[in-house]
């Protein structure tokens, strides 16, 4: 498999959040708005790449018996790194971010990547694999993130379309996230069967 | 090079190798980023002072002064311009739908409410979120120019003037709360200022 299908696999066949269903917690969590679902997106696919580069550059030097704690160890440590520097730089998107940054640590597509793909090939590659779904699952984010923003208070990307009074609040709320992401992965499964 | 074996040995040295390089490595980075977040936290805090209380010349975050009322504390960042004061910044916060909201005001000398800025909350989006612009000049619960010493601020389903937001009443009330509280704060700390504790003119 050459690093170009790699990368394509993680965007639509392998999709974390449309076909895995992978990491729903941030999923339905974040994604009130277009620019929020992105900002997660981008943050796990950063940590994503960096941890699949290491793991898979580490593998050899890991016992099987321990390799999950080490994993762990070594995801915590870019996650913890992604939040400093994030508190320094950019700290608007850290003030609508900051409680789900930490969670990444224990979102499941790191480790299950972790598991699946770096630890049995070669960094170059995992880092293919690790953009990939990293771009998935944004794309995946953004898209919900973007319908409910704009299902529910007529905006998209902070951008009115249409007047707010017209919006279905229930959509930036817990349970808009859980029917949108219903027709979001009915659609996708719809279309990956024609 | 082959993969190592579960052996004890391999398994301690293996995880507390990776263990130490990883805490090495957040040290670095923590001590690399400890100077940009307190400068990131500090213009935050300066740009919502230079909003609330607009047109001073002195530095109020670092006059900041602490006053106590009823057992809790605020602060209050002072605003002078070429050494007259001209108002003040408060930091209140009381409990609103989904835990503690924090507002920073900005009173002129005689109390009125000059504008707000919403530090810090977790209301629901969409709901009670809208506190950050709802109480603003000219929106619908507009409380700038007004004297909580005056009339204390409530909602009009208490009997009070300001619209509440439409499906918040709770954070409305909360909202309020913290205001008229820091009104409290900054007439008690002007009243302590005046009664002898510091020189008169």
């Amino acid at each position: 498999m050459n690093n170009f299908k790699i990368l394509i696999n993680g965007i639509v066949k392998e999709n974390p959040t449309f076909v895995l269903l992978l990491g729903m917690c941030p999923t339905l969590g974040t994604t009130s708005s277009a620019i929020n679902g992105m900002g997660m997106g981008l943050a796990t696919m950063f940590v994503l790449i960096c941890s699949n580069f290491a793991i898979s550059a580490i593998k050899n030097l890991v016992p099987d018996m321990v390799r999950i704690p080490i994993f762990v160890v070594v995801i915590a440590s870019f996650v913890t790194i992604l939040q400093m520097l994030m508190q320094a730089y950019v700290p608007s998107l850290y003030a609508t971010l900051g409680l789900f940054i930490p969670l990444i640590v224990v979102n499941c597509i790191l480790l299950g990547r972790a598991e699946a793909f770096a630890c049995k090939n070669s960094p170059i590659a995992s880092l293919f694999d690790g953009l990939g779904i990293g771009l998935g699952f944004t794309i995946a984010l953004t898209l919900l993130g973007g319908i409910r923003e704009f299902l529910g208070t007529g905006k998209l990307f902070n951008i009115t379309i249409m007047p707010e009074q017209y919006g279905m609040l229930v959509f930036v709320l817990a349970p808009g996230a859980f029917i949108a992401l219903g027709y979001l992965i009915a659609i996708v499964n719809r279309f990956k069967k024609a | 090079m082959k993969k190592l074996e579960s052996s004890l040995k391999n398994m301690v040295l293996s995880l507390t190798g990776f263990s130490i390089l990883a805490g090495g490595l957040l040290g670095w980075v923590n001590a690399a980023t400890a100077e940009p977040i307190a400068q990131a936290n500090a213009n935050a805090l300066s740009d919502a002072i230079a909003k609330v209380v607009p047109g001073f010349d002195n530095n109020p975050s670092e006059e900041a002064e602490n006053v106590e009322v009823n057992g809790t504390t605020y602060k209050i960042y002072p605003a002078t311009q070429g050494g007259k004061a001209i108002g003040a910044a408060v930091e209140a916060s009381a409990n609103g739908f989904g835990g503690a909201l924090t507002v920073l005001v900005g009173f002129d000398t005689e109390g009125n409410i000059i504008d707000y800025s919403l530090l810090s909350h977790t209301e629901t989006p969409g709901l009670g979120s809208k506190a950050a612009d709802w109480f603003k000049k000219g929106a619908k619960g507009d409380i700038t120019g007004k004297n909580p010493g005056e009339k204390t601020l409530s909602v009009t389903k208490d009997g009070g003037e300001i619209d509440a937001i439409t499906a918040s009443t709770i954070t409305s009330r909360a909202f309020l709360q913290a205001v008229n509280n820091a009104y409290a704060a900054y007439m008690n700390k002007q009243v302590d200022s005046t009664s002898g504790a510091s020189p008169q003119y």
